[in-house]
């Protein structure tokens, strides 16, 4: 406690302005972190008798060594863009939320659901896909708006319930591809019906990485400006830090949770209009591939900031990518890339603790910590 | 359905209640420990994960199941004092640690899991309490494993030590005002650091069971999220230990009520019946969650229900 | 596995070589170009089921002199597979993929084929179309349900309760086809003989795996056998029970030491040794490549303890047959909801059953 507490001058005398302090901590933690970790990885790795040097040439080849490579990662990254957001709206106001898993798979699921009317009677593509993702978004905004509302307006705990959700979403997807909604050809993959070519959304011209990853960014963006310079972020926020003080200040609490809800639901929902849209052509149970999980990890290591996202969705898309690389060429289990990516996580968290705290960037703390 | 289909699924209900319910059983009420100290540990899907590799590894090495149950809990216990001690640096969201090391566990299990997959090591024995019947289905369902009993015994003597020791006071006070705890001479820290290593230690244990009871084999698709639910199921039983073994015995046997109804031949959406745990879970929740006392009853410094 | 590694590193080195080799049309790869063969698996190598019963054979091809194998596990059946096939193709020069899990072909293994038709695909089901897919593509496959009928005769005869229980993953043709062969087989013997099937809804799940088999035995069956990815659980849980048990997949002798009578197994290896050949001679590969007894595509696990002498010489015979091509589906046959379903008899290859979607009279269980 008592190291925390420096007299501001230090900092002052240096010239140091506290914004400057926190944009210096804001890359100098983070990549403290990652080269912490990296060392502490190498230690494993040597302790098993393996070369940490070709690990990570391969991380890095497989990673961002070539243009490939660099789509590769870009591609595994977009859906956890739009899930690690489906975490982090919600986690502002003080929400937990574990059920952008869920939201994603419904959210596919309504999109092939919708598609199969649409195709069968000839509406244009320019027509179906936007009422694909609108459906898709709509089924995942309800399904998170759900625990929301559940959470505020009957008080049942929206971490439980939106779990809950989240294995319920998964029966109904199953129930309805392999029953009423199953394509008869689909045989030893029940699948709904194929959308067909023109129902696709390519990729971004120039690349091989879907359309997804521009929604990524733009939602990244736009809840970024949402979350810090608009009323609704402000009073989002203040709800999370206070919700007893925001409803003294006369703040529609209720509203803002379920909005918030429905918003993460939305984004999850539109990874999976993506998946259906970009990549599958149709719903089956490959929708269920754990992207909602992993979305949680990357707005925590975001810090719950949407743009911050980005860049933490891209370095586990890469990790993926480089996974199947080290795979092949050092022959290690797959289950290498999760034990960097667990100790990845562990040390960038414990990093946290350094914000305010580095000796040399004594900043003006007063004492003045909550 | 007939009445004596009706009497096979309720069988089976009670037989997937004693099968099933171990590991829910201890995963929650190491978590109600942990919780009980204002602290939440969201992690312990990766200390059960580990558990599971480390005992049946631990059983295959020494040829002894019930070494490789102390194993499980020692590497959980770890796992668990890890968490403890990184949660207690100021800043550190106790949350996203979890998240982190049930990655971190699932990642090591796997990894250094590979050479058991194949393997088969020694398994726990039950005891067949259900001696005394000729019907061998109840005879079956009343296999239980030791693991099931020294559950339901830790449930009770938790619930007693909480409220009647001076531990339990600490513990329960520690998590409702740390202020409070802290004008008393508590040291805080310590008290959330050990209630974590023990709801670890306990985690690891579940794990066990999953490897080397029922089902009773280590691969890496084990578990399916058991250790997350189980956490879940704490908030449910509103913390409180033996509701703890009311919530895992409920989910155990709504995980029968799938295959069972399929055995007596009813099997059209058989989906919904297989998420019957989980839509069951949901609905009680909704309808007793309203009740003042769900409040009341959290830990006052838990930060998931601040 | 040291000459393995050798030969991964010095391809590390020849990374662009390699690229450039597999731009030549294959067929007219000379014994020289180097061969690198990536094999992608859905689950874990070593589940005592489907993965496992690809990697074994696998290690036939790694014996091949100028052949590289690059594998990755766990890969799941979404986008991911087609980025794991590319990054073998790109990064390791691979010329000819091997995709194992059904979920990879459309429209996985078909688009990598069109973007990349210097290289050969070869996915393990019979899906491939001559007129509309890539003829760079191509399909193999073993027709498992040969040696669940084989499983169904000796488990016929040695059930006493007449009840055969069977956990299946979900009602797709692939499984209600091994489903349905069973019974077939069992009441070609003992026309008493029932199955009762559970399916759990997933490929691979453990506890409700458990729980599956242990409803089973609870309704009566006295001979468990299965269609999941790894039929370990079902094995050992059965055998704890006391119960009999067919395998599924590869051998599962050594789980059921007491109870085991026969398994169905896969031979990939004769597919696999095939490719091999051709590859070591420079000669292109069959698109299609399909198989079963007749070809010595699928064997039955050695008989456990659990057969009967009866069972072994009935089961045998049985073998036999399907080898000179005794039908499997002699019509008519009625679902279990009493609609003819098969009028005639069906040759064992014949494709319509490849999209079976029934369950057949004395199957106690629904497809919904």
């Amino acid at each position: 406690m008592t190291a925390v507490v420096s007299p501001a001058p230090i900092a002052a005398s240096r010239g140091l302005d506290p914004r400057a302090i926190s944009s210096i901590e804001a890359i100098l933690i983070p990549v403290g972190a990652l080269v912490a970790s990296a060392i502490l990885f190498s230690v494993f790795l040597l302790a098993l008798g393996k070369s940490p040097l070709t690990f990570f040439s391969l991380v890095w080849t497989g990673g961002f060594g070539s243009a490939f490579s660099i789509q590769n990662s870009l591609q595994r990254a977009a859906p956890l863009i739009l899930t690690g957001l489906a975490f982090a709206i919600p986690a502002r106001i003080g929400l937990t939320l574990l059920g952008a898993e869920g939201a994603l798979v419904l959210g596919g699921f309504s999109a092939a659901a919708v598609a199969i009317p649409l195709v069968t009677f000839g509406f244009p593509a320019f027509i179906g896909l936007p009422l694909m993702a609108l459906a898709a978004m709509l089924a995942g905004g309800v399904w998170i708006g759900l625990a929301g509302w559940l959470r505020h307006y009957r008080g049942v705990n929206e971490t439980i319930s939106s779990l809950l959700l989240g294995y319920i979403a998964i029966a109904i997807m199953n129930f309805f591809v392999e029953g009423l909604l199953r394509d008869p050809a689909s045989a030893n993959k029940p699948s709904t019906m194929p959308m067909g070519d023109a129902y696709r959304v390519g990729s971004i011209p120039g690349t091989s990485v879907h359309w997804g990853l521009a929604a990524g960014l733009i939602l990244a963006v736009v809840l970024y400006i949402l979350m810090t310079r608009t009323t609704f972020g402000f009073a989002a926020r203040m709800t999370g830090g206070n919700v007893r003080a925001a409803k003294a200040q006369g703040l529609p609490v209720g509203f803002l949770v379920v909005t918030c809800c429905a918003i993460a639901g939305a984004c999850a929902g539109l990874a999976g209009f993506y998946e259906i849209a970009a990549i599958h052509g149709q719903a089956n149970a490959s929708l269920v591939a754990g992207y909602g999980f992993t979305g949680i990890l990357v707005a925590f290591l975001a810090r719950q900031n949407p743009l911050a996202i980005i860049p933490v969705a891209i370095m586990f898309g890469a990790l993926d990518a480089a996974g199947g690389l080290v795979q092949r060429r050092m022959a290690m289990p797959d289950a290498t890339v999760l034990v960097l990516q667990g100790i990845i996580f562990v040390v960038l968290l414990v990093s946290e603790t350094f914000y305010g705290r580095i000796p040399f960037l004594q900043p003006r703390k007063t004492g003045d910590r909550t | 359905m007939s009445d004596s289909s009706l009497f096979i699924v309720l069988i089976a209900m009670v037989g997937g209640a004693i099968r099933v319910s171990t590991p829910f059983m201890f995963v929650a009420l190491g978590e109600c420990l942990t919780e009980k100290s204002g602290r939440i540990n969201l992690g312990l899907e990766g200390n059960l994960v580990l558990g599971a590799m480390v005992a049946y590894a631990g059983s295959y090495t020494t040829g002894s199941p019930w070494l490789g149950v102390l194993f499980a809990g020692l590497s959980g216990l770890v796992l668990g004092a890890m968490h403890g001690y990184i949660c207690k640096l100021p800043k550190v969201n106790d949350i996203a640690v979890g998240i982190a090391f049930m990655s971190f566990g699932t990642g090591l299990a796997f990894f250094f899991g590979k050479p058991y997959i194949q393997p088969t090591a020694p398994r726990l024995e039950a005891i067949p309490l259900g001696w005394w019947s000729s019907n061998p289905s109840i005879e079956q369902a009343l296999q239980v494993n030791p693991l099931f009993l020294v559950g339901i015994a830790l449930a009770v003597f938790m619930s007693w030590a909480l409220a009647n020791t001076r531990w339990g006071l600490i513990v329960r006070m520690t998590g409702d005002s740390a202020a409070s705890a802290r004008a008393m001479g508590v040291s805080i820290d310590l008290v959330r650091l050990l209630a974590t290593a023990a709801g670890g230690f306990l985690s690891g244990i579940g794990g066990a069971f999953l490897s080397l009871y029922y089902p009773g084999s280590w691969n890496e698709g084990l578990s399916s999220g058991q250790g997350l639910m189980a956490v879940a199921l704490v908030i449910f039983a509103r913390w409180d230990p033996i509701r703890c073994v009311y919530a895992a015995l409920l989910f155990g046997a709504a995980g029968a009520i799938g295959p069972s109804l399929q055995s007596v031949g009813i099997s059209q959406g058989y989906y919904f019946f297989n998420a019957a745990p989980y839509i069951l879970t949901l609905f009680i929740m909704i309808a007793s969650a309203r009740s003042k006392s769900a409040a009341r009853e959290a830990p006052g410094e838990l930060s998931i229900v601040k | 596995m040291i000459s393995s590694s050798l030969s991964r590193r010095s391809l590390l080195k020849a990374g662009a070589a390699g690229l450039a080799a597999s731009a030549l049309p294959f067929g007219l790869a000379r014994a020289q170009t180097p061969i690198v063969l990536g094999a992608v698996y859905v689950g874990p190598r070593d589940d005592f089921g489907w993965n496992q019963a690809h990697a074994v054979a696998m290690d036939i091809l790694k014996q091949v002199p100028g052949v590289t194998v690059v594998e990755e596990e766990n890969v799941p059946e979404t986008d991911a597979v087609s980025k794991s096939m590319e990054s073998m193709i790109n990064l390791d020069g691979a010329n000819l993929v091997l995709a194992t899990s059904f979920g990879y072909y459309k429209p996985f293994v078909i688009e990598s084929a069109k973007k990349y038709p210097a290289v050969q695909f070869r996915h393990a089901a019979p899906l491939w179309n001559k007129d509309t897919d890539p003829a760079n593509a191509g399909s193999y496959f073993c027709y498992l349900n040969q040696a669940h009928y084989v499983d169904g005769v000796a488990a016929g005869l040695s059930t006493k309760t007449n009840k055969i229980g069977f956990v299946a993953a979900k009602p797709i043709p692939s499984v209600l086809s091994n489903v349905n062969s069973v019974l077939l087989g069992a009441k070609s013997v003992n026309p008493n003989a029932t199955v009762q099937v559970i399916f759990t809804g997933e490929w691979s799940l453990p506890v409700r795996e458990a729980e599956a088999a242990n409803a089973l035995i609870d309704a009566g069956c006295d001979v468990i056998t299965c269609h999941v990815d790894g039929p370990k659980v079902v094995v050992e849980t059965a055998e704890a029970r006391g119960v009999m048990t067919c395998g599924h997949n590869a051998s599962q002798a050594p789980l059921a030491p007491k109870g085991f009578i026969t398994g169905a197994e896969y031979k990939w290896e004769t597919i696999y040794k095939l490719y091999a050949d051709a590859l070591s001679k420079g000669e292109a590969l069959p698109n299609f490549t399909v198989g079963g007894y007749h070809n010595d595509m699928i064997r039955n696990t050695a008989y456990g303890a659990g057969a009967t002498p009866e069972a072994i010489k009935a089961a045998d015979a049985a073998i036999e047959g399907l080898k000179a091509g005794k039908p499997i589906y002699v019509g008519p046959l009625k679902d279990n909801t009493g609609k003819v379903v098969i009028e005639g008899t069906k040759d064992n290859y014949d494709p319509e059953l490849d999209g079976m979607s029934y369950l057949l009279e004395g199957v106690v269980g629904s497809t919904t």
